[in-house]
């Protein structure tokens, strides 16, 4: 300590001499600022910009400027707490860079996909925007253009979107990067339940017995639910807590179970468990016989891999991967009585003892179990898989819907569930779980749009890592990404999504707060008000949807997403981009914009700017002359109401912390399919899984099958991306926010201290991490948070200068088409 | 005086012009174009000096501003507590945990720290010697004032 805390009096001697003798200082140069006045700070709630925890955070502005943010104590969620990005919100929107003003790649004064970025008005803009666009609608028709949005999209925001796309343009090419986060999540959803998301809630935690984390590290990922596991396990200590992964992580420090496993054997962890289950006669049978079938799910599926691609051509079922048969209890109990300690031990390298002590978990009826996962799971070539498995242990012991029995999947983004799922913000969906392919669904949307029928495509668009393809090949040429970074986050970037940015073929607009990577690959970037710089909603994990208000302005011409679709959907008439049959039929829709059709349906600009709370700023809506936000929510809204999906009026998500769906008289829902706390289940049922037909749940015969690459002798090392507790994503608001930036600020390569002895390499020496694909350059680190066994790596991927996916492979889940960025072969070198 | 203004005025618009023609936005990557990949920086040494910095508004979790390296922190045991905890900052001179970490989730008093604080980390990090990629142009609340205060007098 440089300073004594004498010194330091000494030195400020005159100030408090001043002040003990009683003269009057002019106010600045009091110490003490006690006029309310000059101290009062406007508090607002919101909820936190980064993960699917849905942290509400109080926000404090003074005058133009956020000034403060802190754990809201009002909220259910998070009680007063926030992790330590939520506790820097008030930073992320304040880096030099932000973007003010639209640029475009321009030579000559024109624009040139090899030009250099200049910056033009928003009307330049979108005049060049929209001549690309409608060249390609021209040319290739709806399937030429694409969109990729976020699940950090508020829910208006990608419902307008999905209206632009799905109605607008005719065009299902529109995907969220939730499609790499937790689409086997929703796969396993529908295939087991028939209707997606959680069924429990996050008060699960504070009823459970035992937690079982399953490829989730929670410490870093959902740090604030983690702080409700920690609670519970540490006062209550008959609780048990047991951590599977592929590495040691910090979940790990509050693990009575800690295993660590071979890449992809959690398929045959979770057979074990199933037929544990069977063999020690611990089915519950009441459970077992009233609400579940049985079925046998096709194997061998393929990888997701492009069509040509050897795996693909020898995978039996490529084709037909979600396909399923009903099979007797008997027949399961046979299929998963291969799945035995002896075998499953060796395949997974985990001991016995610790499969019997996982199993004993779920298996004793006296104990509630919650079972959370996250992108270990999901990220998987079998991903839909494990969703299924772990339903089936769930299943089996009757262990769902009841406080502390919860089969939980967490989400990563804040509003995944909210935008990407419920608004149904993907290639083959609607909102409400309704798809593109049923024409009943396609109907009620036409309806409720108020558009005419046939409009909605039946076929389901290209999905996330399709679109990568196409675009590389040349077959879709205008493309919008708004609200994330797909260049940085996307696997195989120097194969499929560098080279199809680039294509000269191909226009590509970004919209965002920040020049992204994704940004610097683009033709346009168009600047983003981002979080409180507009009014919105996210649905977490549990189903609960929060709103927020305007609370500042976004900088210079920076606009809102919103703004942007509604703005562009001006650009384009009817007549321009759907079929004369249609129009001949509907002529009252002929020369209309589709700003005019879209939203000033009479449902969308049905609420006054009145309505607006006088309080708060709300630039979009005084831009359109409605309130449009509100408009937005309650058009959507009519999708679910009556359907198992119902929000409240929107006014009531301003009130409140939020409130879990189905919303139902005015009363939210905790546990859904049960009796007496889900008002959809009928009386004297016991429990009713509505999704499906007959009410009854499938438990599901799915084997083990090898990973799409593993490691061998010249790509020894397994290889495992993710994330780090001090940045969100691809880090483009937490690396500007510089406490964060000083807490983790590069990227690193975790590996076993015996590989890095054996490679000749020590902490901090450069390395080249290589796959088949491309290579990166990074340092080794041997301590630190992230233990991985000998012959795997761990590189997170939020470093926007050691791009690791340009290393991973685009295998994904052949149902979910979600990308496995957990597993591929590497080899690391000294440089 | 209206032409040195609209002189500086053009200036300054080429300026922005020449800083906006370029092809390698992306702040954080630098100058390195997007397909080749750069040397990464040293691994940098974790601050150590123990000097209290000020908190960017009087919420914000502390930083911790010394190394903690082989703390354990886990079911056994929390090395930040045996010094940071009501009852070891006599001797150790620490600052102690904030009083908020008494408090249950119902806001509660409890007579030793919550569970649900237990892992220090989940909002307070060490911080290496590095700059900042960024400027970050977050106001402080008291220059926000100040800035409200000096438009009145004008």
């Amino acid at each position: 300590m440089k300073v004594t805390r004498r010194s330091f009096i000494k030195a400020n001697a005159a100030a408090t001499a001043a002040a003990v003798a009683g003269v009057t200082l002019p106010a600045g140069a009091s110490n003490l600022i006690t006029a309310s006045d000059q101290t009062k700070l406007k508090w607002s709630k919101a909820p936190c910009r980064f993960c699917g925890t849905g942290c509400s955070v109080n926000v404090a502005t003074r005058g133009e400027r956020v000034v403060a943010t802190h754990g809201d104590i009002n909220s259910p969620v998070n009680k007063g707490l926030n992790c330590v990005k939520g506790y820097f919100l008030s930073k992320i929107l304040y880096g030099k860079d932000r973007l003010q003003q639209p640029l475009l790649r321009k030579k000559n004064g024109k624009y040139d996909k090899q030009g250099e970025f200049t910056t033009v008005s928003w009307d330049e803009a979108f005049d060049v925007m929209a001549a690309q666009f409608k060249k390609t609608l021209k040319e290739k028709g709806p399937e030429g253009v694409g969109m990729f949005g976020s699940g950090q999209w508020t829910v208006m925001e990608g419902y307008a979107a999905s209206k632009l796309m799905k109605a607008g343009f005719r065009s299902n090419n529109i995907e969220p990067n939730a499609r790499h986060c937790m689409a086997s999540a929703v796969a396993g959803f529908m295939r087991t339940f028939g209707i997606d998301e959680p069924m429990g809630c996050y008060d699960d935690m504070e009823s459970a017995d035992a937690f079982v984390l399953w490829g989730s590290n929670m410490a870093e990922m959902h740090p604030i639910l983690w702080t409700r596991v920690t609670d519970r396990r540490l006062s209550a200590p008959h609780v048990k807590v047991a951590v599977l992964s592929t590495f040691e992580h910090r979940s790990y420090e509050l693990a009575d179970i800690p295993m660590i496993f071979t890449p992809q054997t959690d398929l045959a962890i979770l057979n074990y468990i199933a037929n544990y289950i069977i063999q020690n006669d611990k089915v519950n049978w009441e459970f077992v016989d009233k609400h579940t079938n049985f079925h046998m799910g096709n194997d061998d599926i393929g990888y997701g891999l492009r069509d040509e691609h050897p795996l693909q051509k020898k995978a039996k079922n490529a084709g037909k991967a979600g396909g399923s048969e009903k099979i007797t209890f008997e027949e399961y109990a046979k299929f998963v009585s291969k799945y035995d300690a002896k075998y499953v031990s060796k395949l997974s390298g985990v001991p016995e003892s610790q499969l019997k002590q996982l199993a004993e978990l779920y298996a004793d009826p006296n104990r509630k179990v919650t079972s959370f996962w996250t992108m270990g799971f999901n990220q998987h070539t079998r991903g839909v898989w494990c969703n299924n498995l772990v339903y089936n242990i769930h299943l089996l012991t009757g262990k769902i819907s009841t406080p502390g029995n919860s089969p939980f999947s967490l989400t990563g983004q804040p509003s995944a569930c909210g935008t990407a799922r419920e608004v149904g913000t993907f290639c083959h969906r609607l909102p409400a779980d309704m798809v593109v392919a049923n024409p009943k669904h396609r109907a009620i949307a036409e309806k409720i749009w108020k558009l005419p029928s046939g409009l909605i495509p039946p076929k389901p668009g290209f999905h996330a890592v399709q679109h990568n393809r196409k675009l590389r090949d040349g077959e879709m040429n205008a493309y919008w990404i708004q609200v994330n970074n797909n260049l940085q986050a996307a696997a195989n970037m120097n194969e499929e999504t560098y080279p199809g940015y680039r294509n000269p073929n191909n226009f590509i607009v970004v919209s965002d707060a920040y020049p992204t990577v994704t940004a610097e690959a683009a033709d346009l970037i168009l600047p983003t008000a981002m979080w409180v710089e507009k009014e919105g909603a996210y649905g977490n994990a549990e189903r609960r949807t929060q709103t927020w208000y305007q609370l500042t302005n976004a900088p210079g011409e920076a606009r809102s997403d919103t703004w942007q679709l509604m703005e562009f959907a001006k650009r384009f008439t009817t007549d321009e981009v759907w079929p004369a049959d249609i129009l001949d039929a509907n002529p009252e829709y002929k020369g209309k914009t589709l700003y005019e059709v879209l939203f000033r349906n009479g449902n969308v600009d049905k609420f006054p700017l009145k309505d607006i709370n006088p309080e708060y700023e709300n630039q979009e809506s005084k831009h359109f002359g409605f309130y449009v936000q509100k408009g937005l929510f309650e058009e959507y809204a009519t999708f679910g109401r009556g359907k198992a999906h119902d929000l409240a009026d929107y006014e009531v998500y301003h009130q409140t912390r939020g409130l879990r769906w189905p919303v139902v008289d005015g009363k939210e829902t905790l546990w859904r399919y049960k009796e007496g706390s889900d008002p959809y289940v009928k009386p004297g049922t016991g429990f009713e899984f509505y999704g499906k037909p007959d009410g009854r749940a499938i438990i599901f015969a799915l084997p083990y099958e090898p990973a799409a690459e593993a490691p061998d002798k010249e790509y020894p090392f397994w290889l495992s991306t993710g994330r780090v507790l001090e940045h969100w994503h691809s880090g483009s608001m937490t690396q500007r926010v510089p406490e964060l930036h000083k807490s983790f600020p590069s990227a690193v390569c975790f590996i076993h201290p015996d590989d890095a002895l054996a490679l000749g390499v020590r902490r901090g020496d450069e390395v080249k991490v290589t796959s088949r694909r491309g290579e990166i350059r990074t340092r080794v680190e041997t301590r630190g948070r992230n233990k991985p066994p000998k012959g795997l790596v761990y590189v997170p991927w939020f470093d926007a200068t050691q791009l690791i996916n340009k290393v991973t492979l685009d295998a994904t889940d052949p149902i979910s088409k979600q990308t496995d960025f957990k597993k591929c072969a590497v080899r690391i070198e000294k440089v | 005086m209206k032409t040195i203004k609209l002189i500086t005025g053009l200036f300054v618009l080429l300026i922005t012009t020449v800083v906006w023609a370029r092809v390698e936005v992306a702040t954080l990557r630098g100058n390195t174009p997007l397909n080749e990949e750069g040397k990464p920086p040293m691994m940098a040494q974790v601050v150590n000096d123990d000097e209290k910095l000020q908190r960017a508004y009087p919420m914000q979790p502390p930083i911790i501003p010394h190394k903690i390296d082989g703390y354990q922190v886990d079911m056994n045991t929390n090395t930040c507590l045996s010094c940071h905890s009501r009852k070891r900052t006599p001797e150790s001179q620490a600052p102690m945990v904030s009083v908020t970490h008494f408090m249950d989730r119902d806001g509660n008093f409890l007579a030793d720290v919550s569970p649900r604080r237990y892992f220090c980390q989940q909002c307070h990090v060490t911080q290496d010697k590095v700059r900042p990629l960024v400027e970050n142009q977050f106001k402080d609340v008291d220059l926000v004032l100040k800035e409200e205060q000096a438009k009145q007098v004008k």
